[in-house]
């Protein structure tokens, strides 16, 4: 996956989570609970995707790592590089 | 003992797989409309069940959807539907003081059974089964749902009793209203059993699923053919008040709450009782102080399997079958049963009967089982009897719960 395509699996599986958001215009830099109405169950959820999607797991220390869009991108890059991409949402 | 507070039904909200209103249910039972249809769930194969298909999204959004559960689902249409059918407006209840009792027949079973397929897929590695679990698996989940989607305060907790827990949320809202606890009930009974596989087998195992070519006509309660339960989903939460509240406000008033009771056979884990149906029955009527021949129409519980309409039969027979005018009939020839849900939707559906005099039938009775013959049972077409001022609402179930309800035209 390129970068944009991680970016694509990242709002893909956020329009999963909450379903009623509108994921098109996030602000990458900014944090996503202030953009969008997410809270810790949600949070627990995108990882839970994370996994069953594309195998990744995220320890709990590092998920302050996926606080921003851009901060997804980041972390999750080069674990998602070789896989491909699932969008079930149609973000 | 002191003068209790008489208690009313003012709100109706329900889906059943035949309706999702009052009024729309009622019309198919008046047209002997049903709502059994094909159905298909894992490891079964091909069945029958009553499907509901009323718009979640009504009154929730899509995560409250995806987060919660199906039985949270219909509790929160039926609750919100009811709450706008009674004219109420929340905002004037102290929050704390608005309770949430629905009956249950069980739940837990279609989230813990969708979970273990789930990981299933990954070789039962648990680090994939669901932090929903457990708030979804809770007994109070879908009257917790209502207090989450309708910011209530109060007391909201469900009664687990099997397929007579239809009764239950009634009875157990008028019993707090009458001791002051709280100034508002929604209640009533909630079932998603056709969601769980496992109701499907248990049944199956013990010889008691229905089996018909056309689906319309598997449940068929009383009639010789009749081979077992179609099950079903739906649900039914009353708003009720105390019939004082309900005046001042200038409610609408379907009916009064005039007796109640609930017992237990204390005999077998799934086998019927006749003492037991029948002292429920008289406890009911004495409680509502009214003699057997005073009851306008029954509400029978029979879910077409062989035994057990036969031992109902036999008991509508030794409690009322001198009345002249007690007319009988059933629901669950339409919607199949609805379990949790049963006891509540079942009497809805009869509850425009106290207005109109017309009694709708048990339909599918294509050939009278003598063992079930009973005096004015309403066969396939619905009655004017003329006047309707009382109504007995029975539901039982294993463990041999039996309850009974006793509701009539309030006197005002």
């Amino acid at each position: 996956m390129t970068e944009e395509e991680v970016t694509l699996a990242v709002k893909d599986i956020i329009q999963t989570v909450a379903p009623d958001e509108d994921v098109s215009n996030l602000d990458p830099e900014k944090r996503l609970r202030e953009q969008i109405d997410l809270d810790s169950m949600d949070f627990l959820d995108i990882v839970m995707e994370l996994r069953k999607l594309y195998g990744v797991q995220v320890p709990e220390e590092d998920y302050k790592e996926l606080a921003t869009l851009a901060g997804c991108v980041r972390y999750l890059h080069p674990k998602l590089a070789a896989k491909s991409l699932h969008c079930a949402a149609s973000a | 003992m002191p003068e209790l507070a008489r208690v009313v039904i003012t709100g109706v909200g329900l889906t059943a797989p035949n309706g999702n209103s009052l009024a729309e249910f009622r019309a198919s039972l008046l047209a002997g409309r049903s709502g059994v249809q094909p159905y298909e769930i894992r490891h079964v194969g091909p069945t029958l069940a009553g499907v509901c298909h009323f718009d979640a999204l009504r009154h929730q959004s899509k995560k409250e959807v995806r987060r919660g559960t199906r039985a949270g689902s219909i509790a929160v249409y039926c609750a919100n539907e009811a709450v706008a059918d009674a004219g109420l407006e929340l905002a004037r209840y102290d929050p704390q003081r608005v309770g949430v009792y629905p009956g249950i027949t069980e739940h837990g079973n279609v989230e813990t059974e969708n979970e273990i397929a789930e990981v299933a897929r990954y070789q039962f590695d648990l680090s994939y089964w669901s932090h929903h679990h457990n708030p979804r698996t809770v007994a109070n989940n879908p009257a917790g749902e209502v207090t989450l989607n309708l910011g209530l305060k109060g007391p909201a907790y469900c009664l687990g009793g099997a397929c007579a827990a239809g009764n239950l949320g009634l009875i157990h809202g008028a019993q707090l209203l009458r001791l002051g606890e709280i100034d508002l009930a929604l209640c009533g009974g909630v079932s998603e059993s056709i969601r769980t596989f496992g109701i499907f087998a248990s049944f199956a195992a013990e010889g008691a699923l229905a089996r018909h070519a056309e689906p319309s006509k598997a449940s068929r309660p009383f009639d010789r053919q009749r081979n077992g339960i179609v099950v079903a989903e739906g649900g039914c939460l009353y708003a009720l008040e105390r019939l004082e509240d309900a005046q001042r406000r200038g409610a609408r008033i379907y009916a009064e709450l005039l007796g109640h009771c609930v017992n237990s056979d204390g005999t077998d884990f799934v086998l019927p009782d006749a003492a037991g149906q029948n002292a429920c029955i008289r406890g009911a009527l004495a409680s509502a102080r009214l003699e057997p021949a005073a009851i306008d129409l029954v509400s029978t519980h029979a879910t077409s399997t062989p035994s057990g309409d036969a031992i109902e039969a036999r008991v509508v027979r030794e409690v009322f079958g001198d009345g002249p005018r007690t007319f009988i009939n059933n629901t669950k020839s339409f919607i199949g049963h609805a379990m949790g849900a049963a006891g509540a939707l079942e009497l809805a559906g009869n509850l425009p009967s106290l207005a109109d005099g017309v009694v709708h039938p048990t339909i599918n009775l294509d050939e009278l089982d003598p063992a079930c013959a009973m005096r004015n049972l309403v066969a396939n077409e619905p009655r004017n009897v003329g006047r309707v001022d009382t109504i007995l609402n029975m539901s039982f179930g294993m463990l041999g719960i039996n309850s009974a309800v006793v509701v009539g035209r309030p006197r005002l």
